[in-house]
């Protein structure tokens, strides 16, 4: 087995130290255009960004919301595709020592070649991957492909999950376990289910590693709640939506960074004064 | 072995060989595990079944005939010809075989809301049917495109009660909606049933709606033996997302004297990018739940299909039918629309004063390929999936189009 670099483990590992939850951004990779995807990320993970996940547009994007799916289009429309993301995330890598996360469907994976596919990435620099698609009793060629190359295969529990299979998830898990917040697609919601807490408290208790939690988290406020019951949150469809819209104002490219940039370090700042001292992790 | 756990499977996990499964979002998981513990329990249910029997019998119209179409075997070249008449179901096409199965089953689990994909109609109108039958709220996500193509059966949806949900995005045919369907069952899921219209999707439904249809082709055999006193020398079904063929398959399959053959839609031409030929011209990947043969590009995007037929025109297909074309049970080949509205639609409208639905036209073009092939006397079954009610509009226009 390959020794990763643990660049997830390891960030997980410092802010626990310092009571803080990691903010994880998500993006979609060439919406609308690939440099400005580059630029993004670079400046997500020099604003705050702990760890970045980089979706892989797909035709089909069935977990997705809409503004996801719009996304995926613009991102198909300018180009994207497997090769290309892997030379982005290579780009990406040679600014920035952020964990990056691969968020893509498993038929694009499958197409590639499993073992291709997890040996590429380590060695354009992903740390991990999220396939929403996948579930774990059709994971095995994956898991052991990606653990012989060193990349974190990263599943999804969601509401409907029951915790003895929680604990089989997190078992196959390496980085995080990616708990879905609410029983739905992506897309930010007014408001988040009552029982996340407690779901989230159970979550932990039945993983032996950390849990992120995502879907429909959009405002500092509910990261800062969250970031006291996870260990790492993530946000989407929100700063997706904030390309979108953008896009339509026509905003050039450096204040469209500029703004994201700022979001981001206030969803960062939000997961420092969510976890008071002695509490959390 | 390997060929012979092909002829029935599937596995415990939804596998036959490297197709099918289950390639969904974790949050459906344990619906899926729910749905096909009720299906088995249901399956050797002896009052499931007698309902189902019962309410097949007097309301679908079950079983169908086996009707001889002589004038067509003669202007074949004299072979003999049958066609298993789907088309005089209750709705007009096989899909309410299943679609009665899975709201019985519905009923059982405690579901009160129904949603459905549509691409012609049929699946979306036999959905709608049965959920006015048991009272059970029913929405259905069509693509905008087939809901101009196949306006009366949108309303006829909505006449039964449903609420019929336009698709907009991507193709806006069969393919995005059911990307909807299984969007709006990720968030629903506590409540709600999804009938999926065809012998695709993760597992259970491959394997559910094949026993729900296989009544065709059970009813096929006693009635061939019946008639004619020995198998057919050839099975032909068209095949979208395969539903249809598998279900007069299924019994047959076996039987390896008896020959199968899906038809899939060859649109504009194979040579063209706006075909339905999955098995011909596609690849396995993961769509919509399970690993089939898929229309799609190098890189795994999946690739818009079409079809005059708006019920084929999908870029996947059922795994048990990858898993046969790969073991050779069955043998796929391809009709185009020219061919389908005028070897099918046209020819079997003037012989025998049937109009096939547009999906069934290509089965019964396919007949002009074979038949010269064919001896004198040689026994052909034809699955006539549906009735061409809801296609004259459509059809009309084309031949307008084509005379001015
Ligand atoms: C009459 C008819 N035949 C065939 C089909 C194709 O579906 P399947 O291949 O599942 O039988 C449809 C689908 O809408 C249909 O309406």
């Amino acid at each position: 087995m390959k020794t990763s670099q643990n660049r997830i483990q390891n960030t997980f590992k410092g802010l626990k130290q310092k009571n803080e939850a990691a903010m994880i951004p998500f993006i979609t990779a060439g919406d609308p255009f690939t440099d400005l995807t580059e630029e993004l990320a670079v400046a997500m993970a020099e604003n705050g960004a702990d760890i970045l996940e980089l979706g892989m547009p797909f035709s089909d994007p069935l977990a997705d919301g809409p503004v996801i799916q719009a996304a995926s289009l613009r991102g198909l429309e300018a180009g994207m595709n497997t090769h290309n993301y892997l030379k982005l995330v290579q780009n990406i890598r040679r600014q920035s020592q952020i964990p990056l996360v691969f968020m893509g469907y498993y038929n694009m994976v499958y197409q590639y070649g499993l073992k291709a596919f997890a040996e590429d990435a380590v060695s354009a620099g992903l740390d991990g991957a999220i396939i929403p698609d996948l579930p774990i009793e059709e994971a095995d060629e994956w898991i052991a492909v990606a653990r012989r190359a060193g990349l974190d295969t990263i599943f999804l529990a969601a509401p409907t999950t029951p915790m003895e299979r929680i604990e089989r998830i997190a078992q196959r898990s390496r980085g995080f376990l990616y708990y879905v917040s609410v029983t739905g697609i992506t897309g930010a919601r007014q408001e988040l289910p009552a029982e996340l807490a407690q779901n989230l408290a159970m979550a932990r208790n039945h993983a032996r590693l950390p849990v992120a939690v995502g879907f429909g988290i959009s405002r500092p406020q509910q990261v800062a709640m969250l970031s006291q019951v996870a260990d790492g949150v993530i946000v989407g469809s929100a700063i997706v939506r904030l390309i979108e819209d953008g896009i339509r104002q026509g905003v050039p490219a450096t204040a469209l960074v500029q703004r994201i940039a700022g979001f981001v370090r206030e969803l960062k700042q939000a997961t420092r004064y969510g976890i008071k001292p002695g509490q959390g992790a | 072995m390997e060929n012979n756990k092909m002829l029935s499977g599937p596995d415990k996990k939804g596998h036959w060989g490297i197709f099918g499964g289950r390639f969904v979002p974790e949050t459906l998981i344990p619906a899926l595990l729910e749905l096909e513990s009720a299906y088995r329990k249901c399956s050797h249910d002896a009052s499931f079944q007698a309902e189902l029997r019962s309410i097949l019998k007097d309301y679908v119209g079950r079983p169908t005939p086996l009707y001889e179409a002589k004038r067509l075997g003669d202007a074949l070249g004299g072979i003999r010809v049958f066609l298993k008449r789907e088309d005089l179901t209750h709705t007009g096409a096989h899909k309410i075989n299943n679609t009665l199965g899975q709201i019985l089953l519905a009923k059982r689990m405690g579901k009160t809301r129904i949603i459905a994909e549509t691409g012609a109609g049929q699946h979306g109108v036999a959905t709608a049917t049965v959920c006015a039958l048991m009272g059970l709220k029913c929405e259905v996500y069509m693509g905008k495109k087939d809901m101009v193509r196949q306006a009366m059966n949108v309303f006829r949806m909505e006449i039964t009660g449903a609420r019929v949900i336009p698709v907009e995005t991507g193709t806006q045919t069969l393919k995005d909606a059911t990307n909807e369907a299984i969007r709006d069952w990720v968030s629903s899921v506590k409540h709600t049933h999804y009938i999926i219209g065809s012998v695709v999707g993760p597992h259970p439904y491959p394997m559910m709606v094949r026993d729900f249809q296989s009544v065709i082709g059970k009813e096929t055999r006693r009635q061939i033996l019946k008639v004619v006193g020995r198998l057919p020398d050839y099975v032909i079904a068209c095949v979208g997302g395969g539903s249809n063929a598998m279900g007069i398959f299924h019994p047959f399959v076996r039987d390896t004297n008896v020959k199968l053959i899906g038809v899939e839609a060859a649109g504009e031409g194979l040579n063209t990018q706006h075909h339905s030929a999955t098995l011909t011209l596609g690849r396995p990947g993961v769509l919509h739940g399970t690993m089939s043969y898929l229309l799609q590009d190098k890189w795994g995007q999946i690739q818009g299909a079409h079809s005059v037929a708006p019920g084929l025109d999908y870029p996947g297909v059922g795994p048990e039918h990858s898993a046969l074309k790969d073991s050779g049970r069955v043998h796929y080949d391809t009709i185009d629309d020219q061919e389908a509205l005028n070897n099918g639609f046209r020819f079997l409208s003037e012989l025998e004063g049937i109009i096939p639905a547009l999906e069934s036209a290509h089965a019964v073009a396919y007949l002009h390929k074979l038949a010269p092939k064919l001896a004198k006397g040689s026994v052909v079954v034809v699955n006539l999936s549906g009735r061409g009610d809801k296609d004259v509009a459509a059809v009309a226009d084309i031949f307008k189009g084509q005379n001015p």
